[in-house]
């Protein structure tokens, strides 16, 4: 074969290139150039360094609502992941409610994040929201905006009745995919509903359950509208997670600074975590046992 | 010990049959003798599967019986009846060692680890997968899955019968034939009651004692390959076995003589009166083309046809010629004479079989 080398080739990947840095590097590029400056003025700048970096990763605060987001992400993930597994198992498997199931379960998917915000600050209001009346009623001391429990309990009730429905898809989705012979093996082998679970259905599952995990934890770390309009970071600052901490720093105080270092380091862990969760499950499918031969 | 037995057994899969077209099975009687190694032969859709998992149980039939030495099992799950089936697709548990693969049967039924291991052990030897036991199974080769999948089936002591459907399709053609023996050798060693559905006449016969063969819903003959291929007991089967496949001369009979069309057959007199007592409109010559001898000038009782086309193959070669124009084939051994535009071809009177209404009839004796 004959290859013609032309190194002006090399101009057809100049559009895409321009595309990608007006959507991706410059604006991160502004974020760094920030992050290493304090923007007095228009024309008042002086270059700090590493200065910023350091006093985000030491503020008491932040740390605060770093280790409130982790123990959200985790909270939700051990909440969702099993339950959209179980979901998805019990779904009916074909006929026309197959679908109108997954039409009911999609609804909250639909939803706008700043409506189901809304939706749960009504429903759990005492007076006139339907939960928050109930539980009153039933004798419980029931207030998101005085109790730093109730407000935790009931983001995690939103953010489960949000977004577990994506997982369940997911799962479905994935169990649809297993060949019917799979199951007829197992009945053949005498395996138990358990076993099927164990070794043909939780295998088969494993890709969409990686793609669900890093989907559920991204999303669930960079989580604002839904907690900020529930109960606006409180009472207290016991529900302010890290993004609601971040728009306080760069919109209400205008701290260019400090705001891009922050977003930096956010950035950073967000890409450290999944990187983390991916490479671990995707070790978990390796042979432990690769002796033998070829 | 186990004799299968299907009795007036028919299936469908509408829920509201109207005709035969909507039944994959259609009221066969069938014995499946213990220890045989058999072939359920059939072209696609012909109901092959679907016999095969109602005997696995995977599937209820419809109407009749299927019994397990004298039981009536209709209505046992596949776990309950002493049955293990291979796939087309090898199913393999892709989590498992293939170790724990060829373990899981006998550990699902509580076998204790001290027996489990002599069998597995012994399984995997003769099935040479000893060096891959503490493999993955997922990291196998097709043929190698193929053959943890019958494994499991081989394992458990209760087994006695193993079903294989279409189990080589994924198999590398030069695996194929290995892979084969093995089921021949597992089949000598075990009294194992085999069933291998197939769509390829090759296969089936290099497997087989016996071959069922089955179309449109029903086995049409059941016999060894050289029943099959000598006397096809209906038309269906000279066509589908053999290659190419039987010739078929549609008969008119009209005052002593047999026609096809216009042109009036030699046939002897045994078959003459044969076909003077016969009422159906549906009647039909078969000759295979191995059988049909092909000479360069007439004779007594030749017919003189045209040729069409003759295609060298090696080590024989097949000879397309036309009567009536309708086309046939004859296969003539790699020394075959030169042969003219018009050739004379005879009917050895023993190689001959009679189809009324597409079954083969007995012709009278001498």
């Amino acid at each position: 074969m004959n290859k013609v080398h032309n190194n002006r080739a090399w101009l057809l990947v100049l559009p895409m290139l321009i595309l990608v840095a007006f959507s991706a590097i410059v604006p991160l590029m502004t974020v760094v150039n920030y992050s290493v400056q304090d923007v007095l003025g228009a024309n008042a700048r002086f270059f700090t360094g590493t200065e910023w970096f350091k006093t985000m990763l030491n503020d008491p605060g932040l740390q605060a609502a770093f280790l409130r987001q982790i123990v959200f992400s985790l909270t939700i993930l051990a909440i969702q992941v099993p339950l959209g597994i179980g979901i998805a198992l019990i779904m009916p498997k074909r006929g026309w409610q197959a679908s109108a199931v997954l039409i009911l379960i999609t609804l909250p998917l639909l939803i706008p994040w700043n409506v189901v915000g809304s939706i749960w600050q009504i429903f759990t209001r005492g007076d006139i929201g339907l939960m928050g009346w109930g539980l009153r009623q039933l004798g419980v001391d029931y207030n998101i905006t005085r109790n730093g429990t109730d407000a935790w309990l009931t983001i995690i009730l939103m953010d489960v009745w949000h977004w577990t429905p994506l997982v369940a898809m997911l799962c479905y989705s994935g169990l649809r995919s297993i060949p019917e012979a799979y199951y007829q093996a197992a009945r053949i082998d005498r395996a138990s509903k358990w076993a099927v679970f164990r070794y043909i259905q939780l295998p088969k599952l494993t890709n969409v359950l990686v793609i669900a995990v890093l989907l559920r934890f991204m999303h669930s770390f960079m989580i604002y509208a839904e907690p900020f309009v529930l109960t606006g970071g409180g009472p207290g600052s016991s529900t302010t997670f890290l993004s609601q901490s971040l728009a306080t720093m760069a919109i209400g105080q205008q701290d260019l600074g400090p705001s891009a270092a922050f977003s930096i380091i956010y950035f950073l862990v967000i890409l450290l975590v999944s990187w983390v969760f991916y490479t671990t499950i995707m070790h978990m499918q390796k042979d432990r046992n690769p002796q033998g031969g070829a | 010990m186990s004799e299968i037995v299907l009795k007036s057994l028919a299936h469908t899969y509408s829920a509201n049959p109207q005709s035969a077209e909507d039944y994959a099975i259609r009221h066969m009687e069938h014995v499946w003798h213990q220890g045989g190694a058999y072939a359920l032969l059939g072209p696609s859709g012909c109901g092959k599967s679907t016999l095969l998992n109602i005997i696995s149980g995977l599937l209820a039939p419809t109407e009749g019986d299927v019994m397990f030495d004298g039981h009536r099992v209709n209505e046992l799950p596949p776990e309950e009846r002493n049955i293990a089936q291979v796939f087309q697709f090898p199913v393999i548990y892709d989590t498992m060692t293939v170790y724990d693969n060829l373990a899981f049967p006998l550990r699902n039924m509580n076998t204790p680890e001290y027996r489990v291991k002599p069998k597995v052990l012994e399984v995997a030897d003769i099935l040479d997968l000893t060096p891959l036991l503490s493999r993955k199974a997922k990291n196998l080769t097709a043929d190698e899955k193929q053959k943890v999948s019958m494994g499991r089936g081989l394992v458990r002591d209760d087994v006695t019968a193993i079903l294989f459907d279409e189990p080589l399709t994924v198999i590398d053609p030069q695996l194929k034939w290995k892979l084969r023996r093995k089921l021949k050798e597992i089949h000598e060693r075990f009294n194992i009651t085999m069933i291998y559905v197939t769509h390829d006449q090759l296969e089936a016969s290099t497997f087989a004692d016996k071959i069922a063969v089955m179309y449109e819903g029903q086995v049409v003959q059941f016999g060894t390959p050289r029943e099959l291929f000598e006397t096809p007991a209906h038309t269906f089967v000279g066509y589908f076995i053999g290659s190419p496949g039987m010739n078929f001369f549609a008969l008119n009979y009209a005052q002593g003589t047999a026609y096809f069309g216009e042109q009036p057959l030699p046939l002897s007199d045994r078959y003459l009166r044969t076909l003077g007592r016969i009422e159906s409109n549906n009647v039909k010559l078969g000759i295979r083309p191995e059988f049909i001898e092909v000479c360069t000038s007439a004779e007594s009782d030749t017919l003189a046809v045209q040729k069409e086309n003759l295609q060298d193959l090696g080590t024989y070669a097949i000879l397309t010629f036309s009567l009536n124009q309708q086309t046939f084939k004859a296969r003539l051994p790699e020394d075959h004479p030169p042969l003219g535009e018009t050739v004379y071809i005879r009917f050895p009177d023993d190689k001959l079989s009679l189809y009324v209404d597409e079954y083969r009839v007995e012709v009278d004796h001498e």
